[in-house]
């Protein structure tokens, strides 16, 4: 049908039924994102608009205070990304390869393992928060009980494991879901390629490595690059466990806090500044733009066809 | 390695492994919810054999839980209203029309996956208090709704695609208006698609605490996840009613899991996986 084919109430009905959607994604996300482009080049006191900037935002992020902050915040989300995709996609491609040989039981274990997915980070956060505390935490109990006093750490209060701690938060909330896509991955592979290799007298393990890995490769693209998004706009966690501080002194922060912390205030100051908070929005779009496109472009060449 | 992969005994053991560390942390947070806060210092892990519902009521009375549960209640199913009737008819119409203009709206739609919503949080902040919706639910839905609009329209003209369009030419012979074979033919065989778009789009907004943060002040409008963080620095030293303020506030999502996980898992790996 082309648009001289259609009635004229066809047409009514075409423009009735698609105002809705249209209008409040065009007044809540992009008129939004295309504003908070044009805030990065205006002057700013508190949440007043003044004169035209320029690039002076851009270059006030790059000069002392905000440089130091945004290095270290970009350093920690650089080393999230490694950290959990090394980490969440192994232990997610395990648990669904377990999954997929599993024949009976697999609702269950499948149930189990995405379970932490459909919780809050704030109740995430919370729980983890008291498990690892220094004094009463199981956790740390648990190590002393077993006689190994040395190694039991406050976890998240000291510059050293705050980090590392929070990735581990984040590897429990989140491993059921890379598990899922690729179980989703195997379950797509045609059956005949595994059998023929199987009557070939390929073992279970070069069935894997030759045939199976190869055809995870959409998988693989697709976790990549959710990855690398959530990596360098993490948030949630960071903030219900460290603040908007990245406590402790600043080991947590990321560029999403520092992000939050110039456009609503600190804790310790409540000025805010709105122009170079518009800037880093501008720059954390545009590095996880960038980062995703080429991640799609250069992982899809690597995918083989069925 | 080669060994390995021939032991189904070791990727049980894998899955064993896995639930084990997923469950022990869940339990830990309903069982201490039942427990009297002065006996977590000899033993993190006893099992609440008395159990204190007291901690529950002193939740329920002191934390403002009803008004937060209400709260939150009200801004996911209206979102869902919004989100389902907003994408039901473009989903229809992008996914059954083909007329001019068609592809460049759905790529417009496709820009709006694109943003992510906290980076446009200060525009927002500014325009929701121009437009006098700020600390309002109802300006709190139509951010949550635009967010997931694009993706629930996305999702759900792929259903309306599907559908072979003999039942159109049918129903418009017999004498249907457009709204009649929307609402009479076309809704009931997309339902599975509501049903994902309705997990996909109302978990997200039932477990945020962002905007609510930024956008609602009033104590009376807060949502539970908002609540909770107040909850939390009042009651850091009294682990018994944390836990239950915690275990009241995952439980709704944890019961709806556990009777509807297949629909869950497919409705929240939507974005992810095609077909």
């Amino acid at each position: 049908m082309t648009a001289s084919g259609l009635k004229r109430s066809q047409r009514k009905y075409i423009a009735a039924l698609l105002t809705p959607a249209m209008a409040t994604i065009l007044v809540f996300t992009t008129i939004p994102a295309l504003t908070t482009l044009s805030y990065a080049f205006f002057k700013w006191e508190g949440f007043q608009r003044g004169g035209f900037a320029g690039f002076v935002n851009f270059q006030r992020l790059f000069e002392y205070p905000f440089k130091d902050q945004f290095f270290m915040a970009l350093r920690h989300n650089t080393l999230v990304f490694i950290a959990i995709m090394i980490l969440q996609t192994s232990l997610g491609l395990l648990i669904a390869y377990a999954l997929f040989r599993m024949t009976r039981g697999q609702r269950f274990f499948r149930t189990v393992t995405f379970l932490p997915v459909i919780f809050s980070l704030v109740v995430v956060g919370y729980m983890w928060q008291v498990l690892l505390d220094p004094y009463y935490g199981p956790i740390n109990m648990l190590i002393n009980d077993l006689g190994l006093e040395s190694l039991a750490k406050p976890w998240l209060g000291s510059t050293a494991t705050a980090l590392p701690a929070l990735v581990f938060i984040n590897l429990w909330r989140w491993v059921g879901f890379p598990a899922i896509i690729f179980l989703a991955g195997l379950n797509a592979i045609n059956q005949e390629y595994l059998e023929a290799a199987r009557i070939d007298g390929a073992s279970e393990g070069q069935i894997f490595r030759k045939i199976m890995f190869p055809l995870l490769a959409p998988s693989m693209t697709i976790i990549s690059i959710l990855t690398f998004i959530g990596a360098f706009e993490w948030f949630d966690l960071p903030f219900v466990i460290g603040g908007s501080n990245g406590n402790p002194a600043g080991a947590t922060d990321t560029l999403a806090l520092m992000f939050y912390r110039l456009s609503f205030g600190s804790v310790d100051s409540n000025a805010n500044e709105v122009g170079v908070g518009s800037a880093l929005g501008v720059l954390i779009f545009i590095i996880v733009g960038v980062g995703a496109a080429a991640g799609q472009y250069f992982l899809r060449k690597h995918e083989v066809e069925q | 390695m080669i060994a390995v992969f021939s032991s189904k005994l070791f990727f049980r053991a894998v899955l064993i492994f896995n639930a084990f560390m997923v469950l022990l942390p869940v339990f830990f947070l309903f069982n201490s919810a039942l427990r009297e806060t002065n006996s977590f210092a000899s033993n993190p892990f006893a099992l609440a054999r008395d159990p204190h519902w007291e901690n529950f009521q002193q939740v329920w009375s002191d934390g403002e839980f009803a008004t937060y549960l209400k709260n939150s209640l009200l801004v996911t199913g209206g979102s869902l209203v919004v989100i389902l009737i907003c994408a039901l008819g473009a989903g229809f119409i992008l996914g059954r029309y083909n007329f001019k203009g068609n592809t460049a709206l759905f790529a417009f739609i496709l820009t709006g996956m694109l943003v992510p919503a906290k980076l446009a949080i200060l525009p927002l902040f500014i325009q929701l208090k121009w437009m006098n919706l700020l600390d309002s639910h109802i300006g709190l839905i139509l951010v949550y709704s635009s967010g997931a609009l694009p993706a629930a329209v996305f999702i759900m003209s792929g259903f309306f695609r599907a559908l072979p369009s003999d039942l159109d030419n049918a129903a418009r012979i017999d004498g249907a208006s457009e709204l009649q074979l929307l609402r009479l033919v076309l809704i009931p065989l997309v339902r599975p698609g509501m049903a994902i778009v309705a997990i996909y789009s109302a978990i997200p907004i039932w477990n945020d605490f962002f905007l609510p943060l930024v956008f609602l002040q009033s104590p009376e409008n807060k949502t539970i996840m908002q609540g909770l963080t107040v909850f939390f620095g009042q009651y850091a030293s009294q682990w018994g009613v944390l836990f239950a303020g915690l275990t009241l506030a995952a439980l709704p999502l944890i019961t709806l899991y556990l009777v509807l996980s297949e629909q869950f898992i497919k409705g929240l790996t939507a974005g992810a996986v095609k077909g």
